[in-house]
């Protein structure tokens, strides 16, 4: 038989059948929020369709939700509670599996499906947002779709695809102090560009990828989509076994031995074929952020602004752009850049990992005055083992605001927006101009590298803390 | 879905690289709940000033351009979200076509579900219909889809690749699921088959 890679082998255990390039596969897991659903559910309707596949769709808000305590009763905008309320209105009339406001499970949709045991090896997910490629941490095949294709799945659980390309990206030795799976990567898409991963699917491998936790692997997989790639994927192991065990909807008894069985061969061949590979060494890997408006734009936090000049072709002017956006001049050292604000969350890095690791950096130290610092936790229940661990104490007490899960300042959709000019050290995953609010300045960074700004006022090493 | 038939419309050229689908559409318009409307707020934060005032300079508020109906853009155009938005307002806008040398994976299969053909060129081919879209006597472009051909005023033409599917659901307007449900049995015997192995999932 030929040799296969690991995405080889999800694609033939999920494909109905193909004709010439294009192929119709069965979707395993549907995951459903407010913003890119209404128009799907309004489609099924017009139509006379039913949900195919109710009891495996999971409805969630997550992207407008405001994250103030009160968010039960003061919605922030008018058409955002419209959302909410639609989505409410389509996951009860159609029967799907839904975690509502209120509910301690609701959260970001990337970080309850992991959570609640519905993302499970060899899978196929999808999503109508890009960061479903977070789920691939668990050798699953999962990636965004939009609004039509919503609709499509949600009549008939199957999706029309063109297969990709296969892509390894393989990371060797040892992180130094203070360089995590953010780091990872965000120096992976330094490396490839925002396009280098475009009709391909890409799978993290070696030690460097294999010794982070499961937190991690979702870290390095989320971003894979700003990478350009269709889908990021980690082979599963004991690590990724040992997560999914005994959560809410994984499966029990026979079905979890049968299942074991199928996850073991998930691994690509001895010798299988790759169109692209990309090697690098962990001891290369420093704390990075990025400096202008595109997530490519990566540079060791040691390092200065760098000179437009220096590019080649159309990144010229774009990095002219970028810089003449984020306020800044080629040469400034990065650790001179001050902060007005910092964003730690995100289906990147809203996870107890994450808020373990900003809770060490914050420890017995206080955010700088006038640095407005927020923390919003991936998901309730997140948000709880924080609480009950002493996390949230820890950062209130630094002066951190501790918010309700949501997406959040990721997007900005919901109040929690920068003021124009204002300067973010965010956990999330862009930095496109205006993201987190118009005019808005996003610096990205791991959860420790934020804390670290957020004490400073700058951004900062975080191995000089 | 409307059927793609061959016609002629103006091309703005848009250079910028990796233009994203915040840039597209901001996220204060993901709120609707509805398809339609979005055009006004294409391009928001590049087309109007923080006091709403159209900015003159951008492409798409010039006399000439304002009628587009053709992007030539940057590489990696619609890199980003999901957001089906994106499209859609482009749509609302008028565009029917964009011309790159790449898009983000996403953004290129919604441009197909609403009727707008996204057009993968090389880089060479790209710059020479980037430089007529700059010069406004030459920016009319006719798209041949039928044909894979981008006639340029002068007549001459440049030939394109497309999906053999994709092209015959837009030609055709057609909707996928519609296509799919004819596929019902192969899906009911693809489950049994499944289910048997998988049925842990």
């Amino acid at each position: 038989m030929a040799k296969r890679t690991l995405y080889d082998k999800i694609w033939d255990n999920h494909l109905i059948h193909s004709d010439n390039e294009t192929s119709l596969i069965y979707i395993d897991r549907h995951l459903v929020h407010e913003v890119t659903s209404p128009q799907a559910f309004e489609g099924l309707r017009d139509a006379g369709r039913k949900v195919y596949a109710p009891h495996k769709t999971i409805a969630v808000p997550d992207h407008n939700v405001a994250t103030t305590s009160d968010r039960l009763t003061n919605f922030g905008s008018e058409e955002g509670k419209i959302q909410l309320e639609t989505l409410d209105k389509n996951a009860k009339e159609f029967g799907l599996n839904y975690y509502p406001v209120g509910d301690i499970r609701q959260g970001i949709v990337h970080i309850i499906g992991p959570e609640q045991g519905w993302t499970l090896p060899g899978m196929t997910i999808v999503c109508g947002d890009s960061h479903t490629a977070t789920h691939g941490a668990f050798g699953a095949l999962a990636h965004g779709i939009g609004t039509s294709e919503v609709e499509h799945v949600l009549a008939t659980q199957t999706l029309i695809q063109q297969k990709s390309k296969n892509m390894k990206v393989e990371v060797t030795g040892a992180l130094g102090l203070g360089v995590t799976a953010k780091d990872i990567t965000l120096s992976i898409i330094g490396k490839t560009g925002t396009a280098g991963g475009t009709g391909h699917v890409i799978e993290y491998c070696g030690n460097a990828i294999t010794d982070l936790s499961m937190e991690g692997r979702m870290t390095v997989c989320n971003m894979a989509i700003e990478g350009g790639a269709r889908a990021g994927l980690i082979a599963p192991d004991e690590k990724t076994i040992e997560y999914v065990k005994g959560r809410p909807h994984s499966p029990e008894g026979e079905d979890w031995e049968k299942a074991l069985k199928l996850w073991k061969t998930l691994y690509s061949d001895q010798g299988a074929f790759f169109d692209k590979e990309l090697f690098l060494k962990a001891e290369d890997i420093a704390p990075v952020v990025t400096w202008g408006t595109s997530p490519e734009d990566v540079l060791s936090i040691t390092d200065r602004v760098p000179d437009p000049n220096n590019f080649q072709g159309r990144k010229i002017s774009a990095a002219k752009r970028s810089i003449e956006y984020m306020g800044l001049n080629p040469g400034d050292r990065l650790q001179d850049i001050s902060i007005d604000a910092v964003f730690i969350g995100s289906c990147t890095n809203g996870r107890i990992e994450d808020l373990r690791e900003v809770e060490k950096i914050v420890r017995g130290k206080r955010v700088k005055e006038g640095v407005r610092a927020m923390v919003v936790p991936g998901s309730g229940l997140v948000k709880k083992q924080a609480e009950e661990e002493g996390i949230s104490a820890t950062l209130i007490e630094a002066g951190f605001d501790w918010r309700m899960p949501g997406c959040s300042m990721c997007l900005a959709m919901n109040p929690d927006q920068l003021m124009p000019g204002e300067r973010c050290a965010a956990t999330s995953n862009r930095n496109f101009e205006g993201r987190q609010g118009r005019g808005g300045r996003t610096h990205l960074m791991s959860p420790a590298m934020a804390a670290a700004a957020a004490i400073t006022g700058y951004l900062t090493d975080v191995r000089d803390l | 879905m409307d059927k793609f038939v061959k016609f002629s419309g103006i091309a703005a050229p848009m250079p910028l690289i990796n233009i994203d689908t915040d840039m597209l559409i901001p996220k204060q318009f993901l709120k609707t709940i509805k398809r339609t409307g979005l055009g006004e707020n294409l391009f928001f934060e590049m087309r109007y000033d923080s006091n709403g005032s159209l900015i003159k300079d951008f492409i798409l508020n010039k006399d000439h351009y304002s009628s587009a109906s053709i992007i030539v853009a940057g590489d990696n155009f619609g890199c980003g979200s999901s957001r089906e938005h994106a499209p859609w307002a482009l749509k609302d806008f008028g565009i029917k076509c964009i011309i790159s040398t790449s898009f983000a994976d996403i953004f290129f299969n919604n441009c197909f579900k609403n009727g707008i053909l996204p057009i993968i060129l090389s880089d060479d081919d790209r710059e020479v219909l980037m430089e007529d879209a700059n010069i406004v006597e030459n920016s009319h472009m006719t798209i041949d889809l039928d044909n894979q051909k981008i006639i340029r005023k002068e007549g001459d033409s440049i030939d394109f690749d497309v999906d053999e599917f994709k092209k015959y659901c837009l030609l055709n307007g057609l909707d996928d699921i519609g296509l799919t449900l004819k596929n019902s049995q192969k899906i009911a015997e693809f489950e049994k088959k499944y289910s048997e192995q998988f049925s842990w999932a």
